[in-house]
Parts: C-alpha cells; structure tokens; sequence
C-alpha cells in the first residue's frame, strides 16, 4: 500500500547533496548561529562605513586617471623586485633539495624526517609578510630582507611537493643501484634525482612566477621592490601614482603567469 | 649476420650512437641554461645589497631567537581573542565570497554565460581581484572606511572572489550536456536548467574550493593587521615594535597552531561533506 503510493508519487525531488539529514541540518544550522554569532562579536562600526562611502568617491577621482609621471620610481621598484624575484626561488630551490630529500618518508631515517617535515610546516604556516618583518628586523631594510623571505617561502613550497614527489618514485631503480653496490650520495644522484628532475624544473619556474607576486608585497613592510614604492604612494595619498603601480603590477603578473605557464607546457 | 652486404636499413641504425637529445634540443637546453645564469649574474650583481649584511645575517638571526626565549605567555588572554577574530575574519569574509562568487563565475563561463559582454565583465571581475593581493586591497579599504575589520573582511571578499570565480567557472565549463539537454528538451526555464542541470554537477568542487579558499584565507588574514585591517597581526605588530620578542614568540607559536588546526579542519571537512 505504502509502496505503492511511493511509486505512484508524481513530484520528483532533488536527492540533497549530503544524504545523511543529520549531518546536512546540522551544518547549516552551525555555519547560520556561527555567522550570526561571528558577525555580532566584530566591532563593526556602520558609521565610519557610511562615512567611508564618499571618502571611496574621493579616492577613485583622485586616482583617475593613473600617474605615470614618476615612471622613474617606478621601474627602479620594479626592477628590484624581478632582482629579489629571480634570486630567491634559486636559493630557495637549492637548499629546497635537501630538505625535501630530509622530508621523504621513504628515503630518511624517522628523526630526520621528523626534522624535514618541522621546517616545511614553520617556512609555511607563516605568510611571507611575517617572515619578512623579522627579516626587516635582524638584517635590515632593503632587498636582502626580502630575498631571505622569499627563500624561506620557497623552501616551504617546493620542498613540500617535491618531497611528496620523493615519496612517489619508483623503487626499482634504487634497488638496482644498491645492488649493484652503489653508495647513498651516488644512488641519490643516479636513481633518485633522474626521477625527480622534471618536477623541480616545473616547481622551479612556477616559484619564479609566484614569488614576482609576492615580492611586490613584501616591501609593504619594507623588505625592498615595488611594495616599498606602492606603499609610500598610499601614504602620501598619492593615489594616482598608487594605481599605476597596481596597473603596472597587474600587467607584469599576467605577463609573468603566461610566460611561465608557456615554458611548463613546452618543457612537460 | 650479413654485415658486410648491408650498408643501410637496421643494422646501421643499430651501430648509430645513441643520444638522449637531438642536436637542437641540446643548444636548447644550453641557451636555457645560459638565460638563468646571466639572469642570475645580472641580478646579483645589479641589487642594492649590502654584503656584509648577509654574512652576518646568521648571528643577528640566532640573536633574534634567542631574545624570543622562553615565550612570554602572560598576554595570552588578548592573543587568544585576536586568534578569535583573526578566525572570525577568514570565515565571515569566505562565507560571503563563496555566494558572490557563483553569478560571477555563472556569467564568466563561456556555456553559461548569458552574452559576450557578460562573459568579459565577468572575466574582467576575476582579472582583476585575482592579480590584487589581500594586503593591497587592505590597504584601499584602509584608507576608505578607516582601520578596524571591515577592511580586512572586504579585502578578502574582494581577493577570494576571483579565486573562488575562476575555478568554479572552470567546473561549469567542463559539466556534462546531456542533462541540460534534457532539461531543455522538456521546457525548463533558464533559472530551472542551471538550478538542476548545472549546479547539482558543480556542488563537489564549489565545496571543495570553498574549504580550500578557507584554509587560504585564515592564513591571509594573519598579516591583515599589520597594515590596520584586524586580526592578530596588529597585536604582532605592537609586540614588534615595542620589541617584547618573547610576545612575539608566544603570537608567532599560536599563529603556526592556528594555521595547523586550519588544515586539519580543512581536511576533515573534506572527508566528511565531499
């Protein structure tokens, strides 16, 4: 009877995408008390909000149309920038090496794997805007400061991936190798590096392109390139200046991102 | 066998020499090789470096930490309500990109996309947030609606957006006709075909996304203080500059334990919603 008039129910109803209705209204509910709760803690202040409003106008007229009158200021940030940009990932990339080779379960004893793995999670839960402040801190501000930053950000980076590329690699070969009674640096060097090359040259650029974007803002906290310049515009209210800069950072960006992207494709 | 008799065919591409490359491949790979060493020369030695500097980086490093031991846990009370909001920040502001991001991402994919000019709008939109980082949006809304953490929500409203956008108009371009054909054929509106052919088929990676651009954000919206926008960075910027290393340790072990509980929940819902 019941079955029958199941069958015989015209409407059809979407099945919900989590099957289990516990788990579905319970999530819905958690993420609604949660905003509501999450949004009432904020000091949100509506007066400064609709204070902020004309103040946007303000801005926007200001920084149209944008100021390439200093272009000067400009291309010496950015060509410090593309500086920090080509050494950190080399560095970063070089001692990324030996720390991925520290963080593959398969390949390192578990005290060193433990080690390896320590300095992945450090050199990557922090953004690379808190590194470069302590940087700033112990050697000062310029360039340096954010060379070291994006070393450390690229070492968190690649030395992750390729460290999981390690852990991938066919074993065979090392087998073969240590048959053959090849020593540890020379089975590395032979069985293992072969193996993990095309990916290090793939990480390797794509780092090139993620850390031109990053340099541009760790100079914010004065760790050298277009940052320091972009934000000294803000500080001067020079929102002119401010907008070509962003423009000129949007462009190298997009340039950068289909230039790197071209040279994985062709190198895969 | 008949080395003698036969000058071509297997045999002598049996005794050519094997190289890995061809010719043009190898000066290929030597220009490359070329190009990244002259970069490099070029950037080394144009940089505005002070060397000795460098050198002494490793004491003035080690100077640092030691300055930061033992972590001075004293201020816990207020780290723990900045970690609050600096958690409140990351969800508030994901919870709205995600819902702003789907008509964005609905009118940048090209199958969904109601015109051409839709299509570039919506490009236009992801463009534009994706090239801007978080901290130079903060700093815009900084200098519109003051310091506090407005800016910092809209900063990452703005920056997630085109994240999010991209990749869930990526998944609506890969969906699978038939069902929407389907859904044409028996007379379905607009609004019904993409309620029940296109969104069922996309719900698994706007899920996906979403937790991802979470665990994203709550990074992001660590240093969002450090230029006024909220969150933990101020108080880590106040220990700073009033040079209380031992504070600043204390924030830079919540902010790692913070930003490791991240991931975990990342990943578990993960398992549990996909």
């Amino acid at each position: 009877m019941t079955a029958s008039t199941s069958i015989t129910r015209k409407t059809w109803r979407k099945p919900p995408f989590i099957a289990n209705p516990w788990l579905r209204w319970g999530l819905i509910v958690g993420i609604g008390v949660y905003i509501v709760w999450a949004t009432s803690t904020l000091p949100f202040d509506w007066e400064r909000v609709r204070e902020g409003l004309p103040r946007a106008a303000r801005i926007f007229n200001n920084a149209f149309p944008p100021s390439f009158e200093r272009s000067g200021l400009l291309i010496s940030g950015f060509s410090e920038s593309i500086k920090i940009a080509i050494v950190a990932p080399l560095a970063g990339v070089g001692l990324s090496v030996p720390v991925a080779f520290m963080a593959a379960r398969n390949i390192s004893p578990a005290p060193i794997y433990a080690i390896g793995r320590a300095i992945i999670i450090i050199a990557r839960s922090f953004h690379p805007v808190i590194v470069a402040i302590l940087f700033v801190k112990a050697v000062g501000f310029g360039p340096l400061a954010g060379i070291l930053t994006l070393t450390i950000y690229s070492i968190g980076f690649v030395a992750k991936m390729l460290a999981e590329r390690i852990e991938e690699i066919d074993w065979g070969q090392v087998e073969a190798l240590r048959a053959a009674g090849a020593g540890t640096l020379v089975t590395l060097q032979y069985a293992v590096l072969p193996q993990i090359m095309p990916r290090q040259i793939g990480l390797t650029i794509y780092q090139l392109d993620s850390n031109l974007r990053a340099s541009a803002i760790v100079g914010i906290v004065g760790a050298g390139g277009i940052g320091g310049t972009l934000m000294n515009a803000f500080g001067r209210y020079d929102y002119d200046f401010a907008l070509a800069i962003t423009l000129c950072i949007i462009g190298v960006v997009l340039v950068s991102e289909a230039v790197s992207g071209q040279i994985r494709r062709a190198l895969w | 066998m008949t080395t003698g008799s036969q000058t071509s065919g297997p045999d002598a591409v049996a005794h050519r020499a094997w190289n890995r490359h061809t010719p043009r491949q190898r000066w290929g790979r030597f220009a490359g090789f070329l190009l990244v060493v002259a970069a490099t020369v070029w950037s080394l030695s144009t940089i505005d470096i002070f060397w000795p500097w460098l050198w002494d980086a490793p004491q003035q490093m080690g100077d640092l930490f030691r300055r930061m031991v033992p972590p001075d846990t004293s201020q816990w009370k207020g780290i723990l309500t900045a970690l609050i909001e600096t958690v409140n920040i990351a969800t508030i502001a994901t919870f709205f990109a995600v819902f702003l991001s789907l008509p964005v991402a609905l009118i940048a994919a090209q199958n969904t996309t109601p015109n051409r000019v839709t299509l570039w709008l919506g490009r236009f939109i992801l463009v534009s947030s994706r090239s801007v980082n978080t901290i130079v949006w903060a700093l815009l809304f900084v200098a519109i609606f003051g310091p506090g953490v407005i800016a910092g929500i809209l900063a990452i409203i703005f920056r997630s957006l085109g994240f999010l956008g991209k990749l869930i108009g990526e998944a609506i371009e890969e969906i699978d006709r038939a069902p929407i054909e389907a859904l044409e054929a028996t007379g379905a509106t607009r609004t019904k075909v993409l309620l029940y052919g296109v969104i069922p088929q996309v719900i698994p990676t706007f899920f996906a996304v979403s937790i991802l651009r979470w665990d994203i954000n709550l990074r992001e919206s660590t240093v969002l203080g450090l230029v006024g926008a909220g969150g933990i960075g101020l108080i880590l910027q106040g220990a700073i500059d009033t040079f209380a290393w031992q504070t600043v340790a204390t924030i830079l072990l919540a902010i790692i334990a913070l930003v490791i509980a991240g991931e975990a929940v990342a990943a578990w819902l993960r398992k549990k919603v996909i």
